[in-house]
């Protein structure tokens, strides 16, 4: 057991003259607590109005994101002790506008990923009564894109969004792989169309912070330079 | 796509006019049922989805060890040896003509996910790859387990929630994500809408329907160790609950045999299903002593039942509450290649190397057999029998069509939620093809559920909704958990009349409107308490043991007195029973040992 201290930056939407601010808690912590354990003791035994989304607690649902310590992660991956810190600073993701406490508003990363056409295309109907076949070699494509969990990690560290609020972004560039690597999709150039724009692609500067951002150690970057090299395939 | 007249939405006291919203299908919940019946409906008819969470945060996409179907990709298999497992599975309890219905379907059910892009794993050949799961065998049960399970590595559920939502998304799908519902609008046996809560602006909403769906899931939260989400609190079914109509089955809870220890966090059966043994203290493969054919691969209810006794007989690891399940012999190629979420949780949970060191587990409050009666079409029946609320259908977990009866076969839920959920979409089309008028909303329907708010966020009291909820789940998993008996469920029935006492002088911290957590965790807990009793009460009523429901002082089946379905309705304080037969066609009951 350690007395761990959790600084809390807070923001109360009734009260928007106060605006952010940090508070503290004190939470007892033992081998095994993720800081989202920790919140919610705080939530359930000190004070009810602590506000953070949460709902699998297994790193699979995309709730928790949240910027721990500086780096944005999933509460409930998150090991207290492995911190091995006494004073916990939690933020709300940056970049999204902020509804209350840890809750930030996802409109951007929706909006994003609806520029893309996230859904295969097809052009031919699929077989009767069998499914359409794709190696195992043309499925392991898609491993490390079809595992996001939009918990807006990638989105949230990258300076181009924080930049440019309308800004494609880099989970919407991986859904886009994710289907143009896609064996079965017929319209590539429908999903890769509208990352040719002002607020697409291009603006992507090769930072790599969505690769660190990512919980589920997903490579944004990569998907983007393979989505370039196809656009400009595409064009000359 | 119908349009909306202004002039014709009708006034709801307390209500603003902007709040009261219409659509021809309102579905609560936007998991695998919800959502699959979405993109049935979306094509003709203007589809609406409410979710308390966003859509791809349902607790579908924690499933992981695949969806179940005789695709027959991997070795010779059959719809008839599917229903066989799934029949003996639930202990003889489940319906056999929709058990049918749903072997059958499943198949085309499955490659239709296909055709909308999941990335299901693949077979040499390009086919959708199938693995091992517990109960699933070949030929009637005479041959060992079977290839039956499709999965998309140990990711099934997150593939196919993420791939609806994609569906959802071309089809152009109403979402209102983070809208909680507090209350249906049912009079004289037809379903009008329902009224909910805006989570992020604060508010009371109407939506006006002329057809309501339920796929809100299960209610493994009343648990103190449970695989489930924190939003999984069966909300739901105390709503049905609260609109007269009766829930079935409400004691058959399934608890998994591996969950991280602690944590209750699911390790799939495909552990199992690729090879991995389980192990107690002494390094045996216990598993022999209780299903000496099957082992590992033994339905659920016999494996947890099997754990358990080895930890209460003190062979758990160091005598504490849990046992080792063994990949090591797997190797790391195939551990990282097919199971690399169990890699993944066991080293972000309990810093287990899976490759290198067993893992700890233990049994885990996982599904809810029981639920919301259904037929087979998916509509709700108001008398759990035979007569439908007109309007009103549900499907998945928090549905009892019944499928699953006394005990489910891992990989059959998220076939039952996906193919229940079309059928229901498929059911809603026909009813909404003959039905041009929206039914007559009430001028006093949001009443309740506006009082039920006012209520909470301006209680008062001295006690914590997180104690409650805590005393709620320890006393649930200590009296009605895996081994049940008189003694320990009376003493349940005392304990939750004491902790509804408690549950009426509640204090809320959080009094604002907006993202109110707090208010949310205090509904949910009113909803947990409720449906609680139903639980207990029709555990106490059922003097037997069959699927997971398991009573020490009634240890074997009773099929004279017991094969037939618990339904149970609550008024006022007084909880009042009837039963129904299992329908059964093509399977005798038959002793169960694998």
């Amino acid at each position: 057991m350690a007395t761990i201290t959790f600084k809390i930056n807070r923001f109360n939407p009734d009260d928007e003259r106060r605006g952010h601010f940090m508070q503290k808690y004190q939470v007892e912590a033992k081998k095994g607590d993720t800081i989202l354990d920790c919140l919610n003791r705080i939530k359930w035994k000190q004070d009810g109005s602590l506000t953070f989304r949460r709902s699998c607690r297994s790193g699979i649902c995309g709730s928790c994101a949240m910027t721990i310590d500086g780096v944005n992660n999933l509460a409930c991956e998150v090991q207290v002790m492995a911190l091995k810190r006494d004073t916990i600073t939690v933020e709300p993701l940056r970049g999204y506008t902020v509804i209350k406490d840890l809750v930030v508003s996802l409109d951007p990363l929706v909006k994003g990923m609806l520029k893309v056409k996230p859904y295969m295309i097809t052009k031919t109907p699929p077989p009767t009564d069998q499914e359409r076949l794709q190696s195992p070699e043309e499925r392991e494509k898609l491993d490390g894109l079809y595992e996001c969990i939009l918990c807006g990690s990638c989105t949230s560290s990258c300076p181009s969004f924080w930049a440019d609020k309308e800004y494609i972004g880099p989970h919407a560039f991986l859904k886009a792989y994710r289907f143009v690597a896609d064996t079965r999709d017929e319209a590539p150039r429908e999903h890769l169309e509208p990352l040719d724009d002002k607020h697409g692609l291009w603006r992507c500067h090769t930072i790599f912070n969505c690769v660190e951002a990512c919980p589920k150690d997903l490579n944004p970057t990569k998907a983007i330079s393979e989505l370039k090299k196809a656009l400009v395939n595409d064009k000359f | 796509m119908s349009t909306i007249d202004p002039e014709t939405i009708h006034d709801v006291e307390g209500v603003p006019v902007h709040s009261v919203h219409r659509h021809d299908v309102i579905i609560v919940g936007a998991g695998l049922a919800g959502m699959r019946a979405a993109v049935e409906a979306s094509d003709e008819f203007d589809v609406a989805v409410l979710s308390k969470v966003f859509p791809t945060r349902s607790h579908s996409g924690g499933a992981q060890g695949g969806i179940a179907a005789s695709l027959a990709n991997e070795e010779e298999d059959h719809w008839e040896w599917h229903m066989f497992d799934t029949v003996k599975g639930s202990d003889y309890l489940g319906d056999q003509d929709a058990i049918e219905i749903m072997v059958k379907e499943a198949p085309v059910v499955v490659r239709e996910f296909e055709h909308y892009g999941t990335p299901f794993s693949r077979t040499p050949e390009g086919r959708i790859a199938q693995r091992k799961f517990g109960g699933h065998t070949k030929d009637f049960g005479r041959g060992g387990p079977i290839l039956r399970a499709c999965y998309a590595a140990d990711r099934t559920g997150h593939a196919l929630l993420h791939n609806l939502y994609e569906v959802c998304i071309k089809k152009e799908v109403r979402f209102y994500p983070e809208f909680y519902a507090l209350s249906l609008i049912i009079r004289d046996n037809v379903c009008r809408g329902l009224v909910a809560w805006d989570v992020i602006n604060g508010g009371v909403h109407v939506f006006h329907a002329k057809a309501v769906m339920f796929g809100t899931g299960g209610y493994g939260k009343v648990f103190e160790i449970t695989s489930n989400a924190l939003a999984n609190t069966g909300d739901g079914l105390s709503l049905v609950l609260r609109a007269g109509l009766p829930l079935e089955d409400m004691e058959f809870v399934q608890f998994h045999p591996t969950g991280l220890y602690l944590q209750g966090i699911l390790v799939s059966e495909a552990a199992r299903g690729e090879g991995g043994y389980i192990i107690n203290d002494k390094g045996e493969r216990f598993m022999e002593r209780y299903a000496p054919d099957k082992m590992e691969l033994a339905p659920r209810d016999l494996v947890s039942r099997s754990i358990q006794t080895e930890i209460n007989e003190g062979r758990g690891i160091g005598g504490e509450a849990y046992v080792y399940c063994d990949l090591r012999h797997l190797g790391e190629d195939a551990i990282m290649k097919k199971l690399p979420q169990i890699h993944e949780l066991a080293w972000k949970f309990l810093h287990v190397d899976c490759t290198k060191e067993p893992i700890p587990i233990q049994p885990t409050a996982h599904y809810s057999m029981g639920g919301i009666p259904t037929n087979k079409d998916a509509q709700v029946l108001a008398d759990g029998k035979e007569r439908p609320v007109e309007g009103f259908y549900a499907a998945g977990e928090c549905a009892c069509v019944s499928v699953h009866g006394g005990n489910r076969l891992g990989t059959n839920s998220l076939l039952e939620a996906s193919l229940f959920g079309r059928r229901a979409g498929k059911s809603m089309v026909r009813f909404l093809r003959g039905t041009r008028e929206f039914p007559e909303l009430p001028a006093d329907a949001a009443k309740l559920a506006i009082k039920e708010i006012e209520r909470f966020l301006s209680a008062d009291g001295g006690e914590r909704v997180a104690d409650i909820r805590e005393d709620l789940q320890g006393k649930m998993t200590d009296e009605c958990g895996i081994f049940r008996s008189a003694e320990k469920l009376e003493a349940m029935v005392k304990d939750l009349g004491e902790l509804e006492k408690r549950f009426e002088k509640i204090k809320i911290d959080d009094r604002s409107n907006k993202f109110n957590s707090d208010l949310l965790e205090a509904i949910e807990l009113g909803h947990m308490l409720e449906f609680s009793e139903l639980i207990v009460a029709g555990a106490l009523k059922r003097e037997e043991s069959r699927g997971a429901h398991s009573r020490t002082d009634f240890p074997k089946r009773d099929d004279e007195k017991w094969l037939k379905h618990t339904l149970a309705w609550k008024k006022g304080d007084e909880i009042t029973f009837d039963y129904k037969p299992v329908i059964i066609t093509r399977f005798q009951p038959k002793e169960r040992t694998y």
